[in-house]
């Protein structure tokens, strides 16, 4: 504030003495050097020129300035600014089926202002053994009242271990659908995209019914991962959750997966299924 | 501190330290007090001690941030034209402060750290010492980080110096508040981890299927533009317990009256994010006073009293029976609860609480009324509707076509059967000194963004720098408040009363410490900036204010400065 302020003031200083040495009236009511006072004596006035601003702070003629200036620091920080924690974690289940059991998560913690935000998201999955899970790290910001924008990086942890730069935008569209679109360029070069939208339908004020559909698409294709260019896979869940607090909600639903175009006839040839369906239970947790 | 103490006072503040060891309050909170009027600390010098104490609500114990160890702390109480002097000693490990609500002080002794003081350090005392200049019920409260949320909050009389203009027998103040047992941080960063973090009282399918609410049209509608309808006070009973005086509703405090008497209710709300709608069924009552400034006298059976405002009213029971005081929060998700009656112990039917309201697109800013055919841009988040302003993340929205909602009742009021007290309503008693029409006028959006709990004046956070709103000295300003967002917004300036723009004639609008400005309203005040210093002018719903919702006004010169 001290800085600001006293930008301000240096720069309003000259103006400032002009600007009085032309009116005589200030502090005497304004409008005695208003022409038209007379006229609008039941309107309020157009709005007119402020004075400039102080070049000295009140306090300061009562206070030691060094206090002040501490305290006015502290004014200006314990009004809007203010860093918080947030750990989301929107799906942690399992999904029983033929075969081993699957499991998946995925989440994000982040930490920061209102604009600003370190944001550390993680997903992945596995049946007998871990098959997929990955790890970015992003700096968020908030670029319009709904949307924010996310930089960063990625580790894949699985696979070939591949690293990527991330460009992703998420944030609360019109008929409140929550969209998350994210960007990937491997250090191979190679280019890749995801897509999520889903919905929050309150049933009750406790259940909560969700459908969510997610997209890949890659633009070439990466053998290593057993990716095709083109869709590469499709996700589209429906879990009914049910809301103990606004922080946990255990859920019940159905996820279907299938791998799409070359990416499935990969996996055929890989002996695996291209599609599938299962129940899933899970928790979902926010604090 | 007893180098400065009276005897009487000293009697006082020993009974006060041994009652709140077992829970207690001070005298005039106490429940089925018998004195006509409560007991108060008086005289020219008062010392008042902050510090942690414990509490409890309805048998539930917590922690609080007490005045003289309790919730709330002492009654003041002043006569107008002495001098006072208050000093305060802090015992916390943090800074501390007191700022007197609404009395006029020279701008150092307001009780603002970083902006009037320097603040109270721990282990220090801090003597305030000022003129007493005018009369009426007030109170007073930390301005330091949340500490009123957490308890550091006491009402204030200052008798008049003349005859009282509305005469009592008997007379009982009335402090509300709102207490939670979450750290008010913690509250803060739900609401920004997860909008509308507290509300348990949505729109559900459930309820469309019922013929409940908005119907499925209107539902659409409002989904496209992100809006919530029930999103009517941040923090709702889901986490707070609403307090008469300390009280929580089981604990019934009672305020005892003889049948015939003239009974004076100082209502204060003292609460941190809590609008109540206040009424005593069976029971009219006719406003004397708002906000300390004496007002023409009228009957009404229902009023909305919002943070930090307070209202006097005479009640005149007759019957040998109990009242329910009833304060519920606007948004019906609770309410405080007390009782009016002859003796101690008995109750009176306490109405439950009533259907939650909704907003409507008045709220948003869409006033439709009188443009039939007048091509409007209705657009939300038009940067034309607000000249000047930075429209960043923390904007959600420009109310297109704000209303003057000063005769609109308020939220939670529309279908109440009965008559309800409106700002227009509210007429000064005496002319006030300062009837000039305004040279200057300003305007001064209040915006927000409920998805982020994001919340500012013209879409900038104090703490990013916001620039002050000037004045000159003794200029007469008109202050046009824009409410861009769909919560109710009761703004403070401290230092001055602001004059009320509401259809009275220039000398009878009502002097104001605090208006609530009604979402989607465009509220005016005039003001003659008489008093020079620093002024703090904000948002009084505590979690506003910490979210960047404050301002400086200076006024200039200073004494002993040149024009």
């Amino acid at each position: 504030m001290k800085a600001t302020l006293g930008l301000v003031a240096l720069a309003t200083l000259a103006t400032a003495s002009a600007a009085s040495a032309q009116d005589p009236h200030a502090g005497h009511g304004a409008q005695a050097g208003d022409p038209h006072a007379g006229h609008e004596a039941h309107a309020p006035a157009a709005p007119q020129e402020p004075p400039p601003g102080p070049t000295a702070f009140d306090a300061d003629r009562h206070f030691p300035k060094a206090e002040m200036d501490a305290a006015r620091a502290r004014l200006r920080h314990e009004h809007g600014h203010m860093a918080w924690s947030k750990v989301m974690i929107d799906r942690l289940e399992l999904r029983p089926g033929a075969g081993p059991d699957i499991y998946a998560w995925d989440g994000f913690a982040s930490y920061g202002g209102d604009i600003d935000r370190f944001v550390l998201k993680s997903r992945g999955e596995g049946a007998r053994k871990l098959e997929a899970a990955e790890v970015e790290a992003l700096w968020g910001r908030a670029i319009t009242p709904w949307f924010n924008l996310q930089m960063g990086g990625r580790q894949d942890l699985q696979h070939d271990g591949r690293t990527y730069g991330v460009v992703a935008v998420e944030g609360l569209a019109p008929y409140e659908l929550h969209l998350d679109a994210a960007l990937y360029l491997s250090t191979h070069g190679d280019l890749s995209a995801r897509f999520e939208a889903s919905h929050d339908y309150r049933v009750t004020q406790r259940l909560i019914l969700q459908p969510r559909a997610e997209a890949h698409l890659s633009a070439e294709n990466v053998p290593s991962q057993g990716v095709g260019a083109g869709l590469s896979h499709l996700e589209l869940g429906l879990r009914l959750r049910y809301v103990l607090t606004p922080d946990w909600a255990p859920y019940l639903g159905v996820e279907h997966e299938r791998a799409l175009g070359r990416t499935a006839r990969l996996a055929r040839a890989a002996g695996e299924n291209p599609r599938g369906t299962r129940l899933v239970v899970g928790l979902r947790a926010g604090f | 501190m007893s180098r400065l103490a009276d005897l009487p006072r000293r009697r006082f503040l020993t009974g006060a330290a041994a009652l709140s060891l077992a829970g207690l309050l001070p005298g005039w909170a106490r429940s089925a007090a018998g004195e006509a009027s409560p007991q108060a600390l008086s005289g020219e010098r008062i010392d008042l001690t902050i510090g942690h104490a414990p509490l409890r609500i309805d048998g539930r114990k917590g922690h609080a941030i007490a005045i003289n160890g309790a919730v709330p702390g002492p009654l003041i109480r002043l006569k107008q034209g002495r001098n006072v002097r208050i000093a305060v000693t802090n015992t916390l490990d943090e800074d501390t402060s007191i700022h007197w609500h609404g009395v006029l002080t020279p701008s150092h002794m307001d009780g603002v750290p970083g902006l009037s003081f320097p603040g109270i350090k721990p282990g220090q005392t801090f003597v305030y010492e000022f003129p007493v200049i005018q009369a009426g019920t007030y109170w007073y409260h930390s301005h330091s980080g949340v500490q009123e949320q957490m308890g550091h909050y006491a009402p204030m009389i200052i008798d008049p110096a003349g005859p009282e203009p509305a005469p009592y027998d008997r007379e009982h103040v009335i402090v509300l508040s709102d207490h939670s047992f979450l750290h008010p941080h913690e509250i803060i960063a739900r609401l920004k981890r997860q909008a509308g973090y507290f509300n348990r009282r949505r729109q559900t399918l459930a309820g469309l299927l019922a013929g409940k609410d908005q119907p499925l049209g209107e539902r659409l509608e409002w989904s496209r533009m992100r809006m919530d309808p029930t999103d009517i006070l941040d923090v709702t009973g889901s986490t707070y317990a609403y307090l008469v005086n300390g009280h929580g509703p089981q604990s019934n405090w009672t305020g005892l009256f003889s049948p015939g008497e003239r009974v004076r209710l100082r209502f204060v709300n003292a609460a941190a994010m809590t609008i109540f709608n206040l009424r005593i069924p069976g029971l009219p009552m006719t406003v004397v006073q708002a906000d300390g400034q004496d007002i023409r006298p009228v009957e009404t059976d229902e009023l909305q009293i919002s943070n930090a405002e307070t209202f006097d009213v005479i009640v005149h029971p007759t019957a040998d029976r109990a009242y329910a005081i009833v304060a519920e929060a606007a948004d019906s998700s609770g309410m405080a609860r007390a009782t009016l009656a002859p003796r101690p112990g008995m109750t009176a039917q306490v109405p439950p609480l009533r259907r939650r309201p909704l907003l409507t697109m008045r709220d948003m800013g869409m006033d439709m009324s009188g443009h039939g055919g007048h091509a409007m841009d209705m657009s939300m988040r038009n940067p034309k509707n607000a000249p000047g302003l930075k429209l960043g993340p923390g904007v959600q929205a420009i109310a297109p076509m704000p209303a003057d909602r000063t005769g609109d009742r308020g939220t939670g009021l529309a279908d109440a059967p009965h008559r309800v007290l409106v700002y227009a309503d509210l007429e000064a008693l005496k002319p006030n000194l300062d009837a000039q029409p305004p040279a200057r006028t300003i305007d001064v959006h209040l915006t927000g963004n409920m998805e982020r709990f994001m919340w500012s004046f013209d879409g900038a956070a104090y703490s990013e720098g916001a620039q002050p709103i000037t004045l000159r000295r003794d200029e007469r300003v008109r202050v046009n408040l824009i409410n861009d967002t769909m919560m109710n917004h009761p703004i403070h300036l401290h230092g001055h009363f602001v004059e009320l723009v509401n259809g009275k004639p220039a000398d009878r609008q009502p002097r104001k410490h605090t208006v609530n400005v009604m979402p989607g309203a465009k509220l005016a005040f005039d003001l003659t900036a008489n008093a020079p210093g620093d002024w703090a002018f904000h948002c009084h719903m505590l979690l506003h204010m910490h979210a960047g919702m404050f301002r400086v006004v200076t006024v200039r010169p200073l004494d002993g400065e040149a024009a």
